[in-house]
C-alpha cells in the first residue's frame, strides 16, 4: 500500500535544541484515518507541525506526499501544502477577511475559478451549520465556530492529507458529531488521508482507523 | 473607517516627499531662470584706444557673446557748451573707443576673472568695467538659496523616511499574520505579498493625484504667479505630465521599495 508519510529515525526539536520527538519510526497508509494522541506538551502538534513543513527534520528522514521534508525547496514544500488540509489548534484564521473569504484561502491559493470556489464555499458553510454567518468576520464567532470554519477551509480544495489538531476541542458534543462525520465523509468517499490529534477518540466512528500514542518523544501503535 | 486610517500614514508621508521634491524643482528652475534673467542685463564694459572689430573681440574668449559699440556722441554732447567744430572733430579722434559686451551666460566668479585675464592680453585693451562685486554678491546669495533649499528639502525626505520605517514595523506586524498564513496553505511569495504591493501602489497613486491636485492649484494661484512676475521671470511651477510622471514613479518606487522590505523581513514562524 502507498504511503503518505514515512518517518525515520526522525528527530524534532526547537531551536532552543531541546528534542520533542527523538529517533521515531512509522508511517501512514494512503487513505488511512489515523488519530494521535499523548499528554499535553508530549509534541503531538509539534509532530504535524514537521508533516506540513513548518518544522524540519533535525534528524532522520521524513517523506510526505513523496517529498523529502528534510532541506525542502521552497517551492516544492508550497506545492505540497497545496494538496494539504490543516485545522489548526489555535485556528489560524485571518482576522480581517470573512468567514466566506477564509474558507476560500485554499482554494484562491490553488487557482480554481470563481464559480467552483462559490459553489464549494456554499457547500461547505452548510455542512458546517455557519451558512448564517458566512458575512461575519473570526472576532465576531465563538470559539467553537471559528473551529467550524477552520474545519470548512482545511476541507475546501479535496486535499489528499487532512491534518486536524484537536478538532473538536471548543465543541459541544452535537457539533463534535458534525465534525466526525465530515472527517468520516472525506475519508471514505474521497479517500482522503485523515490524522487527527485528539484526547478523545470518538465511539461510534464509522471507517477503521489506526491509534498512535506519543510518550517521552517516541511514538507507539496502540492496538 | 479603519481602513482609510492605514492608508492615510503612507500617504501622508509619501506626499510630504513628494511636496519637497517638487519644490525643490521649483526654485531649481526659478534660479535658472534667474539667472538668465541675469545674464541678458549684465554686460562688461571695455575701453579700447584702437577700433576693435567683431571678430576680433569675439575671438578672445567664448563666453563673449555679442559687442557693441557705445557712440562716443551722447558724452560729448554734454560737453558740447562753447566749443567750436573742430576741436569736437579732435576730440572725437583722440577718445578711445567704448564696447559693450554680452556674455553667453551669466558666469561665476572664476569665469569673470578669465575673462578680464583674456581681454587684457590684447594691448589696445586698457580699460575693464565688470561690476563684479555686484555680480559676485547676486551670485553668491543665489547660490546660498538653492543650498538652503536643498538641505530643507533634504531633511523633510530624511524625516519622513524615518517615519516611513516606524510605519513599516506595524505594516509588519499587521501583514505578518496573513502572509504566514497563506504560507501555511502554500502560497507562493508573490500571492501571499499581492495584497501587500495592490495597498502600497494604491496609496502612491493617492498620494501622486494629490500632489497633482495641490501643485496644479499652486501653478494657477493669482498671488503666486504674481510673485514670480515681480522679479520678472517665467518658471514652469508644474507640468501637468512630465512632472506629474515624475512625481508617480517617485512615489511608486519608493512604496514598492517598502513593501519588499516587509516581504523580506518577513519570517514564518515555528
Ligand atoms: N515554538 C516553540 N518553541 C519552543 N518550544 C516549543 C514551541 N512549541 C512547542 N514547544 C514545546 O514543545 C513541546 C511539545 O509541544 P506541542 O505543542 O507539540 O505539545 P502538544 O502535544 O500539542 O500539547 P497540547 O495537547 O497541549 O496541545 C512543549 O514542551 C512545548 O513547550
Ligand atoms: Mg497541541
Amino acid at each position: 500500500m502507498d504511503k503518505v508519510i514515512m518517518a525515520q529515525n526522525l528527530t524534532l526539536a526547537y531551536s532552543n535544541n531541546e528534542t520533542i520527538i527523538n529517533q521515531i519510526n512509522f508511517s501512514v497508509d494512503s487513505g488511512s484515518f489515523v488519530f494521535i494522541t499523548g499528554a499535553s506538551g508530549s509534541g503531538k502538534s509539534t509532530l504535524l507541525k514537521s508533516i506540513f513543513g513548518a518544522l524540519k527534520p533535525k534528524q532522520g528522514s521524513l517523506i510526505v506526499g513523496g517529498v523529502e521534508l528534510k532541506g525542502v525547496s521552497s517551492s516544492k514544500l508550497n506545492f505540497l501544502r497545496r494538496h494539504i488540509g490543516i485545522v489548526f489548534q489555535d485556528y489560524k484564521l485571518v482576522k480581517e477577511w470573512s468567514i466566506e473569504k477564509n474558507i476560500m484561502l485554499p482554494l484562491i491559493i490553488n487557482g480554481y475559478d470563481k464559480s467552483v470556489t462559490q459553489n464549494q464555499v456554499e457547500t461547505l458553510l452548510k455542512h458546517v451549520r455557519l451558512k448564517h454567518q458566512a458575512g461575519k468576520y473570526p472576532l465576531e464567532l465563538s470559539g467553537g465556530e471559528q473551529q467550524r470554519v477552520a474545519m470548512a477551509r482545511a476541507l475546501a480544495h479535496n486535499p489528499i492529507l487532512i491534518l486536524a489538531d484537536e478538532p473538536t476541542g471548543n465543541l459541544d458534543d452535537y457539533s463534535s458529531q458534525l465534525i466526525w462525520n465530515l472527517l468520516e465523509g472525506a475519508n471514505s468517499q474521497l479517500k482522503t488521508t485523515v490524522i487527527v490529534v485528539t484526547h478523545h477518540i470518538p465511539e461510534s466512528l464509522g471507517v477503521e482507523y489506526k491509534h498512535f500514542h506519543i510518550e517521552y518523544g517516541s511514538i507507539h501503535e496502540v492496538n | 473607517m479603519k481602513s482609510i486610517r492605514n492608508h492615510l500614514s503612507l500617504v501622508i508621508a509619501l506626499l510630504s516627499i513628494l511636496f519637497s521634491m517638487q519644490i525643490f524643482i521649483i526654485v531649481d528652475r526659478s534660479i535658472d531662470a534667474y539667472k538668465e534673467n541675469l545674464a541678458n542685463n549684465y554686460a562688461v564694459v571695455i575701453v579700447s584706444q584702437k577700433r576693435l572689430s567683431d571678430e576680433v573681440v569675439l575671438g578672445i574668449n567664448k563666453l563673449i557673446a555679442s559687442s557693441g559699440e557705445l557712440t562716443a556722441d551722447s558724452v560729448i554732447e554734454r560737453l558740447n557748451s562753447g566749443m567750436d567744430k573742430k576741436n569736437i572733430e579732435f576730440l572725437k579722434l583722440t577718445l578711445p573707443k567704448f564696447y559693450k559686451l554680452k556674455l553667453d551666460h551669466y558666469p561665476t566668479p572664476q569665469e569673470v576673472i578669465t575673462l578680464k585675464k583674456d581681454l587684457l592680453k590684447n594691448s589696445s585693451i586698457t580699460k575693464i568695467e565688470d561690476f563684479s562685486h555686484n555680480h559676485d554678491t547676486t551670485y553668491k546669495l543665489l547660490l546660498l538659496f538653492k543650498g538652503v533649499v536643498s538641505v530643507f528639502a533634504l531633511s523633510i525626505f530624511v524625516v519622513t523616511t524615518l517615519l516611513i520605517f516606524k510605519e513599516l514595523r506595524i505594516w509588519q506586524f499587521k501583514h505578518s499574520e496573513r502572509m504566514s498564513i497563506m504560507g501555511l496553505f502554500g502560497a507562493p511569495v508573490w500571492l501571499r505579498s499581492a495584497v501587500l504591493f495592490r495597498l502600497s501602489i494604491v496609496d502612491a497613486f493617492i498620494a501622486s493625484i494629490f500632489a497633482f491636485g495641490l501643485f496644479s492649484y499652486i501653478a494657477t494661484n493669482a498671488w503666486i504667479l504674481k510673485q514670480f512676475e515681480s522679479i520678472d521671470i517665467s518658471v514652469v511651477i508644474f507640468n501637468p505630465i512630465d512632472d506629474f510622471v515624475l512625481l508617480l514613479g517617485v512615489a511608486i518606487s519608493l512604496s514598492i521599495l517598502l513593501a519588499s522590505f516587509i516581504v523580506l523581513g518577513h519570517k514564518e514562524e515555528v
